[in-house]
């Protein structure tokens, strides 16, 4: 099991996917996770698993709309555009408490943009992205290593929830090359016991509805808060951050993903220099940890939100801290990676007081 | 007094929200019967689609989902890959199917799903109250057409069977009419078939049933039978009734 793997992030993720326990795949060619369905091609029909490729994202998603209404772990993947026609789908599937994995390689936009890696698909993947009130829980990986392990948590919290799963990644993370190292058990699908909403032979039981309407007056609002208990449960219970040199830091990097990578390497740097930086990595971006933020509040009084992004992170970021500290912006929209100069510079602009560019975000 | 005609175990016994003269409780019957006639109830997934028909979910005894305008061929896509052992049939009204649906029931047929899709063609959009279909006839008019259709503004009528029938992978299809008792027993046998293919592991079926929307064609409420009027003298020429594939006849 500690065999370490050469792997891309997007391989890693798919095999991730298939050790986990996944059985279905649809999706549909976008860049920068093409490798993802083609690994999904060759590798699902050997663990007796249905691949299909899709005519679109919207059938893709609405393939998996019906594979997860059997119970079984299924998952589709694409990159922002692509993601953005799978809203609809997403949609019904929180509607109808189903579980499944979706992944985003998210690449520049708005619109049809770049195939460089971005992360300005944030408030999309946290916020919701179709319509009408649902989340998703959303894991942010930093590398290949955690794009094959995360897959396993997304259909654990999935199914203990009844809600989709993202794995928020970026074009880099997914085309990258590393040393991958699966923790976790292959999971033995004959173990896992059918859930007693799935959908199919139906010999001795009530018959089972799968929907996402209640058209009675008021039930909908039932429906809709049922599911806000188990969306505060996950709050509670799932949120996972990484941290690094905080002890005694005074200004803290808050990044998740290919921006945490540069963040690690700015702080590294600005350490040699005698300055006292530390980074705050979200593993879950919903969940956020905003607990945790508030307690590191206590003692540092400076956070640098570094996105490859316009700034959307930064919102909760500030959101979390509400007034308990100065949020500060480090950003790089478009698909440009940031390196950790740009981010050194920054940190030392925010250090010196009355840094008129660096003024704090209200 | 004795029951010569029961209701269909696989119909539950609820009152259906259709307007008087409406095709869809005939047909949703005729699947019932079919279900039962071929045993399979207990194995069968429906899903049923946005419209009118959007309660279908709620009618038969049988597992069900529902889910968005259109996908109705890729969600039974994902039902019958990741379940094999179910039978699996998508309800779908012209709207679903033949617009916003198009490419979904294109592809299934072209991958030959072992999926049993049931179309109900009453030339206009009910639910949302009275708009154009693709189906909509020259000439028949509609709150999105009030005027009557016209071909330079809006096209002409798609004719599903004759489309679908240059796809190699598209197992049996055929078109049949809920206007006539006649018709209804023809429907039911093309149903059956239908099913019976997915049974058989055939492949990709399709029953496309005229049928009458006495509403929202402004016909006579009073008397809803007036509809079968215009299926047959407005409907039957643009769309004929028969056989367009049979994989089996064909061999």
């Amino acid at each position: 099991m500690s065999e370490k793997k050469l792997m891309k992030g997007n391989e890693a993720l798919a095999e991730g996917a298939v050790r986990a326990g996944c059985r279905f795949f649809a999706g549909y060619p976008i860049t920068p996770q093409n490798e993802v369905p083609e690994y999904m091609s060759w590798r699902l029909p050997q663990v007796g698993g249905a691949f299909i490729q899709s005519e679109s994202e919207v059938a893709a998603i609405n393939m998996i709309y019906g594979a997860a209404a059997t119970g079984k772990r299924c998952m589709t993947s694409s990159s922002s555009p692509g993601i953005s026609l799978k809203q609809e789908g997403i949609s019904y599937c929180a509607g109808a408490d189903l579980p499944f994995l979706v992944a985003n390689v998210v690449r520049g936009g708005p619109g049809l943009g770049n195939i460089a890696g971005s992360q300005s698909d944030y408030w999309q993947s946290t916020r919701g992205g179709g319509h009408g009130d649902y989340r998703l829980f959303v894991m942010a990986p930093n590398g290949a290593n955690e794009m094959g392990n995360f897959p396993q948590k997304c259909y654990e919290v999935a199914f203990k929830y009844r809600v989709p799963a993202l794995v928020l990644a970026d074009g880099i993370i997914g085309q990258m090359m590393e040393p991958v190292e699966f923790k976790d058990p292959e999971v033995d699908v004959t173990t896992l016991k059918e859930p007693d909403w799935a959908l199919g032979v139906n010999n001795s039981r009530a018959k089972r509805q799968v929907k996402s309407y209640d058209l009675r007056e008021g039930y909908l609002e039932i429906m809709v808060r049922e599911r806000a208990k188990r969306y505060k449960q996950i709050e509670e219970n799932e949120v996972l951050y990484e941290e690094k040199m905080l002890e005694d830091a005074e200004v803290a990097l808050v990044a998740y993903g290919t921006s945490a990578r540069v963040s690690m390497a700015a702080m590294k740097m600005a350490r040699e220099k005698g300055l006292k930086v530390g980074l705050f990595r979200p593993i879950t971006l919903w969940p956020y940890p905003k607990k945790r933020l508030i307690e590191l509040s206590g003692r540092i009084k400076k956070f640098i939100a570094v996105e490859m992004s316009l700034g959307q992170m930064v919102e909760d970021v500030r959101l979390s801290l509400n007034g308990r500290g100065e949020v500060y912006l480090h950003s790089k929209p478009g698909g440009s990676v940031i390196t950790a100069e740009e981010v050194l510079a920054t940190i030392e602009g925010v250090m010196k007081k009355g840094a008129k560019e660096y003024a704090a975000i209200k | 007094m004795q029951l010569l005609n029961k209701r269909p175990e696989s119909l539950l016994d609820l009152k259906m929200h259709y307007c008087p003269g409406c095709g869809h409780g005939i047909v949703h019957r005729l699947i019932a019967e079919a279900m039962d006639d071929l045993g399979i109830r207990a194995r069968t997934i429906c899903v049923a689609p946005v419209g009118c028909a959007v309660f279908a979910d709620a009618y038969f005894n049988c597992d069900t989902i529902q889910g968005a305008h259109g996908r109705g061929p890729a969600i039974a896509t994902g039902l019958k890959r990741s379940k094999p052992d179910t039978i699996v049939f998508s309800y779908q009204g012209d709207g679903d199917l033949a617009s916003i649906g198009m490419a979904e029931i294109v592809h299934a047929a072209i991958r030959s799903e072992n999926i049993t899709v049931i179309f109900i063609n009453n030339a206009i959009y009910g639910m949302t109250g009275g708009q154009m279909a693709p189906t909509t006839l020259i000439g028949q008019k509609a709150t999105t057409c009030v005027e009557g259709r016209t071909a330079k503004q809006a096209g002409y009528p798609i004719r599903m069977c004759e489309l679908l029938a240059t796809i190699d992978g598209a197992a049996y299809l055929e078109r049949t009419s809920v206007h006539t008792a006649p018709g209804v027993l023809k429907t039911k046998a093309a149903i059956k078939k239908a099913f019976q293919n997915q049974v058989d592991c055939k492949g990709f079926s399709m029953v496309e049933v005229l049928s009458m929307c006495p509403t929202n064609w402004g016909t006579r409420l009073d008397n809803p039978s007036e509809a079968t009027k215009f299926v047959a003298e407005g409907m039957l020429p643009v769309f004929p009734l028969g056989v367009y594939k049979d994989a089996q006849k064909q061999g």
